[in-house]
């Protein structure tokens, strides 16, 4: 897995480990009941205060993605599919908000729209049901 | 027991300086730093802590009063103090005699690996050691009785980026041995204080300024930069204090988000230790 925290970007520095482990466990890279690295050893690999990492872990345990059983670590926790579906859904509505948006600045409508989503979707071979 | 110091109201007059009751703890399994100028208090607050000098207050450390208990206190603590307690016409090996003679639990053998670690000598005089090497065997020296708390005043104080750096290495690993373990460091070099605290304190002219979590600090904390124009549209509240430069305006944010959303077309930054110390003492409001 790899963490990169970058110190000018203006998200928080837990918020960026938490980005990078919850795509690791999405991407499948992290399997279920593997087990994480301990905060102070994430913590000292990465230079920060533990402070960062255990809010990083605290919240993706509040999320759902992890388990903490004291005095033995923190795993990935068992895939949970609704959530997942949710999270991936999040990110997928995010870029249509996106588009949406620019839609409006230029005055584009809405079949519009459409039609382009389904002139690439052809063209991209996007097909999954 | 949560904290391996506390320290409650504490008070030092001196003739030109004053430390104004202060009070702060070192939780156990943290590194704290203290920050601020020079002549600020941080090595008046370090000296109390260890009874060094006289002063007014509670401070206990392990839950114990550190008058009362300080012969068995002191067998626990690690300290590296900003004026050399080193002979210069000692070698390594010598140092550790010495040392030995103060400490029940010091560890020969751990001292030995601690100089072949940091490719020290061991029979070379003191005299002839760079600043660097200095730094490095005063930590070995103080780290090799396994003390539950390091307490250091400047550590890594005139020494270049390299060798602080193996310095900032050789704490963590120490905090990695044994989470119940704490350091108390003093420096004016803040940007060290970003990559390992876990806490910071600011003290200015006797009082603490603030006593939080540097990712609190780092993640919250910002330097917004404007003209007069827009400065003048600023709600007092939503900064600390504010600078007014030759071509702009300065101002010292504590919700970075909050801000942004509210004043969009102000600039704002992340703010460093250093920029949240500068601002503090040379800011306005």
């Amino acid at each position: 897995m790899n963490i990169i925290i970058s110190n000018s970007s203006s998200v928080p520095i837990y918020e960026q480990i938490k980005q990078a482990i919850k795509t690791a466990i999405l991407s499948g890279e992290l399997k279920e009941d593997e087990n994480l690295p301990s905060v102070r050893n994430l913590a000292n690999d990465l230079r920060i205060s533990f402070l960062t990492v255990k809010k990083a872990y605290d919240e993706l345990e509040e999320e759902g993605y992890i388990k903490t059983i004291q005095g033995k670590g923190s795993f990935v926790a068992p895939k949970n599919i609704e959530l997942m579906k949710e999270e991936r859904r999040r990110e997928i509505e995010k870029h249509v908000e996106e588009i949406i948006k620019i839609a409006k600045i230029y005055n584009i409508n809405k079949s519009e729209i459409d039609d382009i989503f389904n002139y690439i979707a052809s063209e991209e071979d996007f097909d999954i049901n | 027991m949560e904290n391996n110091i506390e320290i409650k109201n504490v008070s030092k007059k001196y003739d030109k300086f004053e430390l104004k009751n202060i009070s702060f703890n070192v939780p156990k399994g943290v590194i704290v730093g203290l920050i601020g100028e020079n002549g600020a208090g941080k090595t008046t607050t370090i000296k109390s802590i260890l009874n060094i000098i006289n002063f007014k207050g509670d401070i206990k450390i392990f839950g114990k009063d550190n008058k009362k208990y300080e012969k068995t206190i002191k067998q626990d603590i690690g300290v590296v103090l900003d004026d050399s307690f080193l002979s210069d016409y000692l070698d390594a090996k010598g140092i550790g005699k010495v040392m030995q003679s103060f400490y029940k639990n010091w560890n020969e053998k751990k001292y030995l690996e601690y100089l072949q670690k940091f490719n020290l000598p061991s029979n070379k005089m003191v005299k002839d050691f760079s600043s660097g090497m200095k730094m490095k065997l005063k930590i070995a020296a103080a780290i090799s009785h396994s003390p539950k708390l390091l307490i250091l005043d400047e550590p890594t104080s005139g020494l270049d980026p390299v060798v602080r750096n193996e310095i900032l290495d050789i704490f963590r690993e120490y905090m990695l041995e044994d989470e119940e373990r704490s350091i108390l460091m003093s420096t004016h070099i803040t940007t060290d204080l970003e990559h390992i605290s876990d806490y910071i304190v600011f003290i200015n002219k006797g009082n603490i300024v603030f006593d939080m979590p540097t990712m609190d600090l780092l993640d919250n904390y910002g330097i917004a930069k404007c003209d007069e124009k827009n400065f003048e549209k600023i709600n007092k509240d939503d900064y600390i204090k504010y600078r007014k430069e030759k071509y702009q305006y300065e101002l010292l944010i504590n919700n970075r988000k909050k801000f942004k959303s509210k004043y969009e077309n102000v600039n704002i930054d992340k703010a460093s230790i250093e920029d949240i110390m500068l601002l503090n003492i040379k800011g306005e409001k």
